[in-house]
């Protein structure tokens, strides 16, 4: 997400990053090409409208004209002004009422209710070590009850069983009085996807609103959303009195107009990004961090949190005391530190992140890909435990079978034992004389300007 | 109006028939009217009080195609058009500017009206439907069944979305609620093998259309898109040319975004057509005018709500003059 808006962003900033005074002309020129790359990312209009008058106001103000690189002060400018239009900081969920803290899902057809009720579920379950119960008010759509009990079982939330011949508000009701009597810690309420202007509908969600007094209600929006995002926030803000936003799908190519809409319009925090297929796949939001992305200034706040997550440390410090021991670099903790990157979501999910990467082309940027990864941890997996301690064994024969064993070439196998010839000799390095030496033995291997931090 | 839950339609749906074309222009107003109001509010507005037409006036113009999600190029292309004529002072009043738009996004739109023919020599007729997650593509394969079943064609549908969690119930009970065989495996079976165990079924069965249900994904994701490939290499292993049509499903409300997913989709499977749904509650619709422009595939049906023959035929000219329409209701 966000990619098309920072690499339009990024154009005219750096246009005038190179420009040593700004004049009426060049912010002019600047202003509309924000205007157009935010209205191509699917901003609202009166929101770009907005956006673009405060730009402009503190453009022409003191505080850029004086400055010493009126580009520089004018990138904070949008910087700035991005992360208002997104509000300040991380807003979390707000469950402290006395239990069970209710969460009352709402949203149009398709925008991922269900899925983000379950992962809201193993999310609470697995951070905040939370009892949770999900309910499912969809009557309608064929088999969405199933859906949500099956998901339920998967994030091993507990489920409250409902049928279509239910009404919404009693089953809602019945699952809150369920999680009072065995003293769950939350209840996530599912709905059925409703359009804005459905009247039966929306006050059917507005009773069920009413019954069970929720302490959070989610709106979940599809971040793929055009101008329309912001009128049906609207509508179910002025319906249902939303506490948060959660934006979905914003793993797809999306511009991400939508999450600068939302703040906006509803005046309501988007508290979750859904970053994926997995139920795993919730991420907070974080404004800041956003804005600077839309910026290429790279997210490194966010990756710094995703690898203390999902990086297994013990694995992580085993190797490492294994290496200061003097113990050699083996296969088997490349095939481990192969594995570590994938739990991290693959190398092209971190790429996202990094500082400067908006300047890299796409081409190359394509060529970051997973694909690698993966077949080295197969000519890995096809070695015998004793090939992978002493690679040296793998001569003619043995290549010839770990290539037909991992459906690999002979030549992937012998790239791979280069490389991780390589990798050992630095590692080696490491071990010996600490950080300096290594780096020095990456130097020239890094490409040209190296990474920016 | 437009909207009705399943269990209010399920017994109205038998009575009405297809082509009620009266029935279905006022329908069409209706679940267009959203739209309608966004874009000719604005020109009611816009154009009182004024004798000429100005810079001013299509500037403003611009804005609201562009609020209506028309897409930048779609938009642009318009306008240009519009300033054209207006230089050559053809362009004398409102009455004038409104026939000349009208005429403008027609013409983008016509192309593309194209609707689904069913060649009845291929037996079955293989539809596969794609698209990303909660487009509507279970939804919208109810409503086709609906069709074909007026139109006397033994249906089977193959449930190969193996991925989310009660799909393939969720198209059971449709193929239940319309006596209509589905070849379903268990969850996270291999969707090829569905397909072709579908294949084969509707073989046996002499059925005349398959339809294929694929589970929802991201045109990002690179695997996904390589098991969508494998899903039509499959599906032409029992006959050469199927699937006879790629239909992509795309969510009426989604911005620019779904010219992406169109141009992804079709490289990946070659689309033959475009279903838009969702048009009944949304602002937009203004979508269809960047599809066309850009990708240029058929638009097939558009969906308009949740009954069950909410699914109509694509017509450019209702369409147009649907959005435009300047008369009270």
């Amino acid at each position: 997400m966000f990619d098309n808006l920072s690499d339009r962003l990024g154009q005219t900033i750096k246009r005038l990053r190179g420009q040593g005074r700004l004049t009426d002309d060049n912010i002019k020129e600047a202003l509309r090409d924000v205007r157009m790359a935010l209205l191509e990312a699917d901003v609202a209009l009166p929101v770009v409208r907005g956006f673009v008058e405060k730009v402009r106001e503190r453009a022409v103000g003191q505080e850029v004209m004086k400055s010493l690189s009126p580009g520089q002060a004018l990138v904070k400018v949008v910087n700035d002004e991005l992360v208002t239009i997104m509000g300040k900081a991380n807003e979390s969920l707000n469950l402290t009422t006395q239990p069970p803290a209710v969460v009352l899902m709402a949203g149009l057809q398709g925008s991922g209710k269900t899925t983000s009720v379950a992962k809201l579920a193993r999310f609470l379950k697995e951070r905040e070590k939370k009892s949770v119960l999900v309910a499912s008010c969809d009557i309608y759509r064929p088999a969405a009850i199933d859906q949500l009990k099956t998901l339920a079982g998967e994030v091993s939330a507990e489920f409250f069983p409902s049928t279509i011949e239910d009404k919404p508000v009693k089953i809602a009701k019945a699952a809150l009085k369920y999680a009072k009597k065995h003293m769950i810690d939350v209840v996530i309420i599912d709905t059925a996807g409703r359009l804005h202007i459905d009247v039966n509908m929306m006050s059917e969600i507005k009773d069920i609103h009413q019954a069970i007094n929720p302490v959070e209600t989610l709106f979940v929006v599809d971040s793929m959303t055009g101008q329309d995002a912001a009128n049906t926030a609207k509508a179910f803000n002025d319906a249902l009195a939303l506490t948060g936003v959660i934006l979905t799908k914003t793993d797809g190519d999306a511009r991400g107009g939508a999450a600068l809409s939302l703040r906006e319009i509803t005046g309501k925090p988007i508290k979750f990004l859904g970053i994926g297929e997995k139920t795993d796949a919730l991420e907070a939001f974080h404004p800041d961090r956003v804005a600077s992305r839309i910026l290429g200034m790279g997210d490194i706040l966010s990756l710094v949190e995703q690898a203390e997550h999902k990086v297994d440390r013990e694995e992580a410090e085993k190797l490492a005391k294994k290496l200061k021991k003097g113990k050699k670099f083996t296969l088997e903790d490349f095939r481990t530190q192969i594995q570590q990157m994938k739990n991290m979501g693959g190398i092209s999910k971190l790429v996202d992140k990094l500082p400067g990467m908006g300047d890299v082309p796409n081409q190359v940027k394509d060529q970051i890909n997973d694909k690698e990864f993966n077949r080295q941890e197969a000519i890995i997996n096809s070695m015998t435990p004793k090939e992978r301690v002493h690679p040296q064994l793998i001569k003619g024969s043995r290549k010839r079978r770990i290539a037909a064993g991992s459906g690999t070439q002979i030549q992937d196998v012998n790239r791979l034992l280069k490389q991780f010839t390589q990798m050992q000799k630095m590692m080696k390095k490491m071990s010996k004389g600490g950080m300096k030496n290594m780096l020095r033995g990456m130097k020239g291997r890094m490409p040209p300007g190296g990474m920016p931090f | 109006m437009g909207i009705f839950s399943f269990k209010k339609n399920k017994d109205t749906s038998t009575e009405e028939e297809m082509d009620q074309e009266k029935g279905f222009w006022t329908r069409l107003k209706g679940s267009l009217s959203r739209t309608r109001h966004g874009l000719t509010d604005g020109f009611a507005s816009l154009l009182l009080g004024k004798k000429s037409i100005d810079e001013e006036v299509l500037e403003e113009l611009e804005t609201r195609l562009l609020m209506a999600d028309v897409g930048i190029e779609a938009t642009q292309s318009i306008i240009e058009n519009l300033t054209n004529r207006m230089q050559r002072k053809q362009l004398a009043d409102g009455n004038a500017l409104f026939a000349a738009l009208r005429e403008d996004m027609i013409q983008i739109l016509q192309p593309c009206a194209q609707p689904l023919e069913i060649d009845e020599t291929k037996s079955p007729f293989v539809i596969m439907m794609v698209g990303i997650n909660g487009a509507g593509k279970t939804t919208s394969i109810g409503k086709l069944v609906k069709r074909l079943q007026i139109e006397n064609k033994r249906v089977i549908l193959a449930a190969a979305d193996t991925f989310r969690a009660a799909a393939v119930e969720q198209l059971q009970t449709w193929g239940r609620r319309n006596n209509v065989d589905v070849v379903a495996q268990q969850r996270n079976a291999d969707p090829g093998s569905v397909v072709y165990d579908a294949l084969v079924a509707a073989k046996a069965r002499s059925a005349d259309v398959l339809i294929v249900d694929t589970a929802g994904r991201l045109h990002t994701q690179t695997n996904l898109m390589a098991e969508l490939k494998k899903i039509r290499r499959v599906a032409s292993k029992l006959d050469d040319s199927a699937p006879h049509e790629v239909l992509l499903v795309v969510d009426g409300g989604v911005g620019q975004n779904a010219l992406n997913q169109a141009l992804q989709f079709h490289e990946a499977v070659n689309l033959t057509g475009i279903v838009v749904t969702k048009l009944d509650g949304t602002a937009k619709g203004g979508i269809l005018f960047a599809i066309a422009e850009k990708v240029g595939l058929p638009i097939r049906f558009i969906g308009m709500g949740e009954g069950i023959d909410d699914l109509r035929v694509f017509d450019a000219a209702q369409f147009v003059d649907a959005l435009l329409d300047t008369e009270d209701d």
